[in-house]
């Protein structure tokens, strides 16, 4: 078992915990993840690691409520217990030697491009960071990507905050104004990341993506996180698990993996009702 | 008195009826069966069924226990030198080793070796109350990498003659492929866990959630003070067909399939962890583990489904018993028949259409026997022309599993070869010194018996290497 440190809500539908995991805090670097499981019964979840603190032994994670096992999970409290958390997991983001960075986060994927553009600012790089959620009231991390960032442009789609628009605009204006990024390193949901590359594109700059696939081992198993990668003409099939999560974003069939993310749809729509319900008479 | 030419029967749940449950299909011999089986054996002088055991079960003494109706003091020879009888009495290919060489079994059908270990350790299991104690430790430290047969039989071995041993699982519960791989119909999860229990109140230290090449290195598990590893990590990675289609949804890995259904237990009302259930299923490939697959979908209430394999009956690897099993539930067998291409919906006018992307069908085409391959087995070849569809919702690859690099990687000085099997002497010793390996992460997969002889074999050496450090 293992015991939520601190809890603290980012937004109304995103929680941070810290959990108390020594092992796994001694050796988490950024862009790797866990998996865990809130209960006996409990499905495995992947989640990516947001910090850690060797001191105290803690990792610290951000998740977004939106299924069953997340409802679960932020129903629970400072003080009690998870029974599963294993990692790290997967391979920590390459970030050696880079000099000039920008790092695209969308929603709670800043969670994870929050702690490499950390590692990237402590290693000296110049770090540019575009976040974007849907409205203000979702915005999360700002300070923490001020405080690692040598630039920060925050956008909304609905315009309440920062900039009016998407986080694929600011990044071509930069491009386009002559910025030369090393690499775009871009973690949020699917179609952004796509978009991303799709921005890049014609500038010829790297782009580095962070894949979040559906897991259940973590350890390279089931295949179940599978994902294909158009290297030279041809297609490679690629675990994300353990090949990733990132990879070269030029390389990344998005399609397959939006279509593969909605595997169990109906079923994780369901099965997050009925955890809603269960708690509604509980609370 | 005249020896029966056959063995007692198994009694078995009806094949109508348990293939819709997933309790375990063979239900145990009673006390008069077994009494009345043991007294089939000869005792003869040779004793070649102990030769064909892995372990060296000294199987006409617990016969001869049974026979006696003392199946305590059976359960206590077996368990001098197997750590696991419940589980080998029940998944060990008997058939191909002790029962093959059964001197009975020269003239009628041999004794029926595997049946009654099964029942001495469900006796034991039922009646039972004193847990074996620890021995007087002896002040050595060994790691263990990997909870599945390999790994608790060594753990098990070196416990036994005083060795501090923990054993490290990455996932969440311990016992490797024999909670996540064999269904519970074959297998039953309590027996798994009772077996693990046993271990423990023997002194060995089960820690779960740590992946060895990530959590922790085999250099760290030296730098704690163990003096030696056993890796039995198990042949993790699972093989696809690369064939086009193999990334639409409903596509699984047979070790996918199966960790959802018996570890997370999706089989279950309403689980947490979802699979896709009923439809059209079909299994590609042979062996024990595409039997699991096709066993355990047909369960999950299936309406059909199929055994894809390239080759025919005669060279289908999986064990006989299963196959019967399998064919009595209603599995259908296409064989000589190999997958081309998996179909799956796509509606070019609504990109948002629920079901793009999900498998329609599974394109195949017909095979024949060619000439032997260096095994000696027949090479299929395909017959030009002969492609077909079956309408699938589901497709399962059970076509192997490569070992794990995942140690390999991150373990300087371990040599593997070009399949990615850890390389090892007669002893298990690796390249590395004080770092021993056995199971499928050697051979890659294999059975379960086969590995726990491993690791029986790795504590062997690793007793006689820290005994000689004194």
């Amino acid at each position: 078992m293992y015991k939520i440190v601190t809890k603290k809500s980012l937004n109304p539908t995103v929680t941070q915990m810290e959990i108390e995991a020594p092992l796994v805090a001694n050796k988490a670097k950024a862009g790797q993840f866990i998996i865990l499981r809130v209960d006996e019964e409990g499905e495995r979840i992947p989640l990516t690691v947001a910090g850690t603190d060797k001191q105290n032994g803690t990792v610290k994670i951000i998740f977004q409520i939106v299924g069953a096992t997340t409802e679960k999970l932020n129903h629970k409290n400072q003080g009690e217990y998870i029974q599963d958390f294993v990692g790290p997991l997967g391979v920590a983001t390459h970030i050696e030697g880079l000099k000039n960075v920008c790092g695209v986060g969308g929603g709670v994927g800043c969670a994870i491009a929050m702690p490499v553009a950390q590692a990237l600012h402590a290693q000296g790089a110049k770090v540019t960071s575009i976040i974007g959620f849907r409205n203000k009231d979702l915005l999360i991390l700002e300070d923490e990507f001020k405080a690692c960032s040598d630039k920060l442009v925050v956008m909304t789609d609905d315009g309440s905050y920062g900039r009016h628009g998407n986080v694929t605009v600011p990044l071509k204006e930069m491009l386009e104004a002559g910025e030369k990024f090393d690499m775009i390193i871009t973690i949020g949901p699917l179609i952004m990341m796509k978009f991303v590359v799709a921005a890049a594109k014609p500038f010829g700059v790297p782009v580095t993506a962070s894949m979040n696939p559906i897991m259940i081992d973590g350890t390279g198993m089931c295949g179940g996180c599978r994902l294909t990668l158009n290297q030279d003409g041809k297609k490679v099939t690629k675990f994300a698990c353990v090949d990733g999560p990132d990879f070269n974003g030029y390389e990344i069939d998005f399609d397959e993996a939006m279509s593969r993310g909605r595997t169990y749809f109906d079923f994780e729509r369901k099965a997050h009702e009925k955890a809603c319900n269960l708690f509604k008479g509980v609370d | 008195m005249a020896i029966d030419p056959k063995k007692h029967e198994m009694p078995t749940q009806e094949p109508a009826v348990r293939a819709r449950n997933f309790k375990e299909v063979a239900l145990g011999y009673e006390e008069d069966v077994a009494v009345a089986e043991a007294l089939r054996c000869l005792n003869c002088k040779n004793k070649p069924c102990v030769s064909g055991c892995p372990v060296n079960i000294r199987i006409p003494e617990f016969i001869a226990k049974i026979k006696e109706g003392d199946f305590e003091a059976a359960y206590q020879i077996i368990s001098t030198t197997s750590s696991l009888p419940a589980v080998c009495g029940r998944v060990c290919p008997q058939e191909t080793q002790c029962e093959q060489k059964c001197t009975l079994g020269i003239r009628f059908e041999p004794v029926a070796i595997g049946r009654l270990e099964r029942f001495v350790a469900d006796w034991h299991n039922a009646h039972s109350t004193e847990a074996p104690a620890a021995a007087p430790a002896n002040g050595h430290r060994v790691a263990v990498v990997g909870s599945g047969p390999s790994g608790l039989t060594c753990a098990g071995d070196l416990a036994k003659k005083g060795y501090k041993v923990t054993v490290y699982e990455a996932l969440h519960t311990a016992g490797g492929v024999l909670v996540y791989g064999i269904p519970e119909f074959r297998l039953p999860k309590t027996i798994v866990a009772k077996e693990v229990d046993t271990l423990k109140s023997l002194g060995v230290d089960v820690e779960t959630n740590v992946v060895i090449g990530k959590t922790l290195t085999v250099d760290e598990l030296f730098d704690m003070g163990y003096e030696a590893v056993f890796i039995g990590s198990g042949a993790g990675l699972p093989n696809f067909m690369n064939i086009p289609g193999e990334a639409y949804k409903g596509v699984y890995s047979a070790n996918e399939f199966l960790t959802r259904s018996n570890l997370m237990k999706a089989y279950k009302d309403e689980p947490d962890t979802p699979i896709m259930k009923g439809g059209k299923v079909a299994v590609v490939g042979g062996g024990n583990v595409a039997m699991d697959a096709a066993r355990t979908a047909l369960r999950l209430g299936a309406e059909k489904v199929y055994i894809v394999y390239r080759r025919s009956m005669d060279e289908l690897p999986a064990r006989r018993e299963e196959v019967e099993h399998a064919e009595e539930e209603g599995i259908e067998f296409r064989l000589l028949t190999n997958p081309v291409e998996i179909l799956g919906y796509n509606n070019e006018n609504d990109p948002r259409d629920a079901k793009n992307g999900f498998v329609t069908s599974i394109k195949c085409i017909k095979m024949q026997l060619g000439e032997p391959d260096e095994k000696g087995r027949r090479r299929p070849v395909p017959i030009a022309g002969s492609e077909f569809t079956l309408d699938v919702d589901v497709v399962i690859m059970a076509i192997g599993t490569s070992p794990n690099p995942l140690i390999k990687n991150t373990t300087n000085g371990l040599e593997v070869n070009s399949h990615g099997g850890i390389i090892v002497n007669e002893g298990g010793l690796t390249s590395r010194a004080s770092v021993y390996a056995g199971g499928d992460a050697v051979t890659g997969a294999a059975t379960v018996i086969s590995a726990m002889g491993a690791g029986k074999i790795a504590a062997k050496s690793i007793d006689e290497y820290l005994s000689a450090k004194n």
